[in-house]
């Protein structure tokens, strides 16, 4: 149910925008408007989340251990997976976001005649990577389109992404592999028993959008080959805040914009955050110094506790009568006091130890 | 009384087939032998805890407050305004599934629910229903679910089959942990009264009588002294332990389990063997007398009243530092709460090991060092006189619990020791130990009697890699740091793989130990006799 409706909202976006410039002629609702409103939205909602969270504190120190501790100068300290300093975290973070270190843990467990056997499960792992660096890199290719001269990572990008010099204009690699991962990670929502029944609306939403936002680009480019010029016109007027609608580029230019644009607004809202959220995790951003520095909790408040007086008023005559020792020996009447010492005022009880 | 566990050859056909009903059309189903039984009204009246009244799981009525709605949403709110990590899992979880089939609740049960994603979502729907805005415009599309009576239950079914033992987290690419969640999960849940009473009991005993058993001081020292007579008889050599005693220069907290019921008295009797033979200056002590903490399986704030005696103690007899036993989640308190909850213990010093020197400086500020990492220096220091071969009855496997292993990573200190008391030493399957370590099954106060079921399956994970050591190396002994454990893998292991017992390290330090002027041995710490010796030297 999920996935259908996500895809038939998918579906729905491409046609509003498809009829909107081609029939209604809304290029400028289209090219402008819901391109800044889109930015404005990512931006100020993804503030708003990061404050958010940042707003609720860390009161313990949980990072998950996931290597030997520090402890004895000798014994040989996993420091990227169980850090102890400030260093080892931003090690153990770079790991995180750059490689997805924790996801290259990930194993497949299979039940065979009463056994559990633990398979590679690297697969997810692979497309992930795939997926994030290929999107990153296009990303920063469309930095062409905003910047005059385009700057030269772009062009070195570029001759990186097209190395295999494929058909005109030159076929980029990380556009292939975009498409081809997010397409697994769709199918494995579809066929992998698990995945598939957790997955919600929210999850196949962004993958759908991800992949018609792909298509579109990869359409417009190789196929429809839309106008470059007026479309670099069109987004350099953006940037310098003195938009223009050039006449002569495609529908399909502008069911592109509208879905990137829906993905950047969709952003802040969704499970899309990850993305920021991974930075504040704290079973992952802390060092496991926490018995070597007090780790503060604002939030701390006084409770109410056992005291030890408590404990030995409850049990200081069984106490006293296993020989355990205790502050306050009970006075002795006076009768007893005589029997022991023939004298009342004699002082301290016999029994009582320093 | 429970229903009787079925056969392991039953248990083990787990079924992992998807359910045809979305997860939030299925009603949660209170199977027998797979849960606790509720807390009686008594103990939760002992800590002054909310609720307090007579009442079963499986009752319709669970005697709720009328407003219960409104504090569940409640609980919640102020929690994630107290927990970076509750707002933000609530948050960031992409359901890509990498957590799904790590829980041992889920490889042993085969109910989705128990996967760690899943189990988050029982909450995060509700959470999406009422604390997101999409949620509460859309409803069921983006996610959410209304909090009703059957929602709270499966909170609960759910959230007491977890043993918080954070094994996802490992394994999620954000890290998000599902024990965090648990954790604020139980504590909603307490603020209506729905402990379980395996739980309630021992923070109730332990708030007024010093630890979970609920010995009294005199029962605190006889147990002891029964040891004490073992050793004797075992060594010819009368230890003597002493108690609550002022100006020692040590406290020494162990968990409480190590006082009562084998194989946890065999650890307790290697320790006391242990700080003779090196002449420590130590004192056991009565009020502190417990260094587990059911509080934490409760809430942080029942977590740190009962922890607060460690230090109390500490500063009352006034010790230098303190040393701990060897137990599961007492280390996870001690290594990440309880400095934050009851420090800075700026009265005592950084410890520095009498017998070698060495100062720890991993616990500069909590003053606490851990029992293995203590033994592992003074081994490398060559301060003990060991003869592994005492232990050659024994082909040993060493089980990672999950709270040293992912909630301080004290991974290599036993295993160093193992291996200079023992020679016969064999390593379960690399998915299985270390931080990928399995749980018990029974950790987080799971470890009650009316959910056997629930435990064998929680089990099944750890115990088939154990399966897998004894049919391939004669595996006979199933070495630990945790007095759950001590509690909860014989049974286990009776149940998947009969013919392996279970072992605190120092059991198997102070059997390889040769003390001074001790009697030669014929008997391990067990009274059992020690195979004989082939004529050869001995060490
Ligand atoms: S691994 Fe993490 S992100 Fe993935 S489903 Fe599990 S909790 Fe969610
Ligand atoms: S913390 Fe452990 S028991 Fe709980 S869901 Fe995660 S893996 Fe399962």
């Amino acid at each position: 149910m999920g996935a259908l409706f996500s895809f038939v909202v998918v579906i729905l976006l491409i046609l509003l925008a498809y009829v909107g410039v081609a029939a209604v002629g809304m290029q400028s609702f289209f090219g402008i408007v819901i391109p800044y409103v889109a930015v404005l939205v990512f931006l100020v909602g993804v503030v708003y989340r990061v404050i958010k969270w940042g707003k609720s504190p860390v009161p313990f120190a949980i990072t998950t251990t996931g290597g030997q501790q520090k402890s004895l100068e000798w014994i040989k300290q996993a420091k990227l997976d169980n850090p102890s300093s400030s260093t080892g975290v931003v090690g153990r973070m770079a790991l995180e976001i750059l490689l997805f270190r924790s996801l290259f843990r990930n194993t497949k467990s299979e039940l065979r005649d009463g056994r559990l056997a633990y398979g590679s499960g690297k697969w997810l792992w692979l497309a992930a990577m795939a997926f994030h660096w290929s999107f990153l890199i296009v990303l920063l290719r469309h930095v062409r389109l905003f910047e005059t001269p385009v700057p030269s990572f772009v062009n070195l990008l570029e001759s990186l992404d097209g190395f295999l010099q494929i058909g005109a204009p030159r076929l980029f690699l990380t556009g292939v592999i975009l498409l081809l991962a997010v397409t697994y990670l769709l199918l494995r929502r579809f066929y992998v028993r698990q995945v598939r029944y957790i997955s919600l609306a929210a999850d196949y939403f962004p993958l759908f959008l991800i992949i018609a936002v792909a298509s579109t680009g990869i359409l417009m480019r190789y196929f429809f080959k839309v106008d470059i010029v007026s479309v670099k016109e069109l987004t350099m007027g953006l940037v310098s805040f003195n938009p223009t609608v050039p006449a002569g580029v495609g529908a399909i230019f502008y069911v592109h914009v509208f879905l990137v644009s829906t993905l950047f607004a969709y952003f802040p809202f969704s499970k899309l955050m990850h993305a920021g959220g991974i930075y504040l995790s704290p079973t992952r951003n802390l060092a496991n110094d926490s018995r070597a520095v007090r780790h503060v909790n604002p939030w701390d408040y006084p409770v109410k506790v056992h005291t030890y007086d408590e404990y030995e008023d409850e049990f200081r005559e069984k106490m006293i009568k296993a020989g355990i020792p205790v502050e306050h020996y009970p006075a002795p009447s006076p009768e007893e006091l005589e029997k022991e010492f023939g004298d009342k005022d004699a002082g301290v009880p016999a029994g009582k130890e320093e | 009384m429970a229903k009787k566990t079925p056969k392991p050859e039953e248990l083990s056909k787990v079924d992992y087939r998807r359910p045809r009903k979305g997860w939030m059309d299925i009603p949660v189903e209170f199977k027998e032998g797979m849960f606790c039984n509720g807390t009686r009204p008594g103990y939760l009246e002992t800590v002054g805890m909310p609720n307090p009244r007579k009442w079963a799981p499986k009752d319709e009525d669970w005697k709720l407050p009328e407003n219960w709605k409104e504090i569940v949403l409640n609980g919640m709110q102020e929690r994630l305004e107290k927990y970076r990590s509750f707002r933000l899992f609530m948050d960031i979880c992409v359901r890509c599934g990498a957590c799904a089939d790590k829980c041992q609740f889920y490889l042993g049960t085969g109910d989705p629910k128990n996967m760690p994603v899943l189990r988050a979502e029982l909450m995060r729907s509700v959470y999406r229903r009422y604390f997101t805005t999409s949620g509460k415009i859309m409803g069921k599309y983006a996610g959410g679910r209304e909090l009703t009576l059957d929602v709270l239950k499966e909170w609960w079914y759910y959230f007491y089959q977890c043993s918080e033992c954070r094994r996802c987290s490992v394994f999620c690419p954000y890290g998000i942990d599902q024990a965090e969640i648990t954790m604020i999960g139980r504590e909603i849940l307490n603020l209506l009264g729905l402990n379980t009473d395996w739980i309630a009991g021992p923070v109730a005993n332990c708030y007024m009588n010093g630890n979970h058993l609920g010995l009294e001081p005199h029962t605190v020292k006889s147990n002891i002294e029964f040891m004490v007579d073992d050793i004797e008889e075992i060594t010819g050599i009368k230890v003597e332990p002493t108690f609550n005693r002022e100006g020692a220069e040590i406290l020494f907290v162990a968990p409480s389990g190590d006082l009562f019921g084998d194989p946890g008295t065999f650890t307790a009797m290697g320790y006391m063997m242990l700080f003779h033979e090196i002449g420590l200056d130590y004192t056991w002590s009565t009020y502190a007398s417990e260094g587990g903490n059911f509080g934490s399986f409760t809430s942080m704030e029942m977590g740190k009243r009962l922890n607060y005696k460690l230090y109390a103690e500490a500063k009352r007899l006034g010790v230098k530092w303190i040393l701990g036993g060897e137990c599961g989640h007492m280390w996870r308190v001690v290594n990440q709460y309880m400095d934050t909850w009851n420090g800075p213990a700026d009265f005592l010093k950084v410890p520095v090991s009498p017998i070698t020197g060495t100062r720890f400086e991993n616990a500069a500020s909590t003053k606490m060092v851990h029992i293995a990492e203590f033994t592992a220096d003074l081994i490398k220091n060559g301060k003990l006189k060991l003869d592994p071969s005492r232990n050659d009855h024994l082909r040993v496997t060493f089980h990672d619990s999950c709270n040293p292993a992912r909630g301080m990573g004290i991974l290599d200190e036993p295993r160093y020791i193992l291996k200079n008391v023992l020679n016969h030493f064999y390593e379960m399957p690399e998915e299985t130990i270390r931080e990928k370590t399995f749980c018990c099954g029974s950790g987080a106060g799971l470890n009650a009697s009316e959910n056997m079921e629930l435990r064998m399956r929680g089990g099944f994970p750890r115990a088939n890699a154990v399966k897998y050591v004894h049919q391939h190396h004669g595996v006979n002994m199933l070495a630990n740091i945790c007095a759950i454990d001590r509690a909860a893998l014989p049974p286990l292991m009776n149940y998947w793989v009969p013919g392996v017992d279970v072992a605190g390290v120092h059991e198997l330090v102070a059997n390889a130990m040769v003390m001074k002027g001790e009697k030669e041995r014929t008997q391990d710490l067990r009274l059992e006799d020690l195979p004989e010796k082939e004529g050869a030297e001995n060490v």
